[in-house]
């Protein structure tokens, strides 16, 4: 397999990836996120038996650290009723940032998922699909419900 | 309510507000190199001879490109390894060494080199240009040739400077026509001048127009 320097992919797709991490995780945790994506992408690049579609595994790299990174948050967090009304409502002091993607972070984990990676990552359902493991018509309808979900959260 | 739905939508496509990418990415270049997951460190800078891009590994500096518009990236991943990432103090020493050079304070430069992009018959040829074609000395296509254990060989050797992976430091600048006139240059003819003229030897070449 040929495969372009990796910073060429780091040019093309890193600010995404970022966003991507920013609306997953918050700001706060994407610095980290970001930085562990990188590490492990560059660890498994040279691996990689497929150079066709370095856009969905980078963004798979990330998704994955994406899910660390709130899996070790709720660790931290003590008994969560319910995972979800479980995340603070209001941004933490300093952190700029607005009821949407407060509202983002609350969505149940495969809907969040495939909210961001659909409009954040713009990547295509079968794409997401196989990041976030599911069909491709799963991840359609995960999509679907979390639009319909923040549609009524933020009414 | 639509109207309403493709106004959610676009406001997901914007993404969260951020402006924090650039020290973001600086971070995790840093992180990457720390935790030995880059293999090719690169920077680009300037020089009096325009910009240039800079590539080392951990055997050695692999890569001067003139222009710097980073197409010798592409032979790197190849042959050496994909896991190229901008991370400029890497490059320190040999940036240093050749803003001395190019302030006329360095005549030799000591580095070591990983020439794993040089192949064949013409790694013989520039590893002879190297070890053996100081600073001010110039030589033509039918002596390195002949150095290089070939005396006929001379089209090899004008491919051997033309795929010239670390110029200036691997002195093909020094290599004239066998008639003596100036020939040809990666970096452009009046950078060969230049670089000549630097070492204090473009007066020797004739012909040379401006």
């Amino acid at each position: 397999v040929s495969l372009p320097p990796f910073d060429l992919l780091l040019d093309e797709h890193g600010p995404s990836v970022h966003r991507f991490l920013v609306a997953s995780v918050g700001r706060d945790a994407a610095a980290d996120c970001f930085q562990d994506t990188v590490v492990s992408a560059l660890r498994s690049y040279p691996d990689l038996r497929d150079g066709r579609n370095l856009k969905a595994w980078f963004f798979s790299v990330a998704h994955s650290r994406a899910m660390d990174g709130h899996r070790r948050r709720h660790r931290r967090r003590e008994t969560p009723v319910d995972r979800h009304d479980a995340e603070p409502s209001a941004p933490p002091p300093g952190e700029p940032d607005d009821t949407l993607w407060c509202a983002v972070r609350r969505l149940p984990e495969k809907q969040r998922e495939s909210v961001v990676l659909r409009f954040v990552a713009d990547l295509p359902y079968r794409d997401i699909g196989v990041i976030t493991g599911c069909t491709e018509a799963a991840a359609r309808q995960n999509v679907r419900a979390g639009i319909k979900r923040l549609r009524e959260v933020l009414a | 309510m639509s109207a309403n739905t493709s106004d959610l939508e676009t406001r997901l496509q914007q993404g969260p507000a951020g402006d924090d990418y650039a020290a973001a990415v600086r971070a995790a270049r840093d992180a990457a190199a720390k935790a030995g997951e880059v293999d090719v460190a690169y920077t680009t800078t300037d020089s009096p001879v325009g910009p240039l891009l800079l590539a080392a590994t951990d055997e050695g500096l692999c890569v001067i490109e003139f222009g710097a518009r980073g197409d010798s990236l592409d032979d790197v991943a190849e042959h050496i390894s994909p896991r190229i990432v901008e991370v400029p103090k890497r490059l320190d020493p040999v940036r240093r060494q050749l803003d001395q050079y190019f302030a006329g304070k360095r005549q030799r430069f000591d580095l070591d080199l990983d020439r794993r992009l040089m192949r064949g018959f013409r790694r013989t040829v520039l590893e002879r240009l190297f070890d053996d074609i100081g600073y001010g000395e110039l030589t033509s296509y039918s002596e390195l040739a002949e150095m290089a254990g070939s005396p006929r060989a001379m089209r090899a050797v004008g491919s051997a400077m033309a795929t010239n992976p670390i110029p200036i430091v691997v002195p093909c600048h020094r290599v004239l026509r066998n008639d003596g006139s100036i020939g040809g240059y990666g970096g452009g003819l009046a950078t060969k001048r230049w670089l000549l003229a630097l070492e204090g030897v473009e007066e020797e070449i004739p012909d040379t127009k401006r």
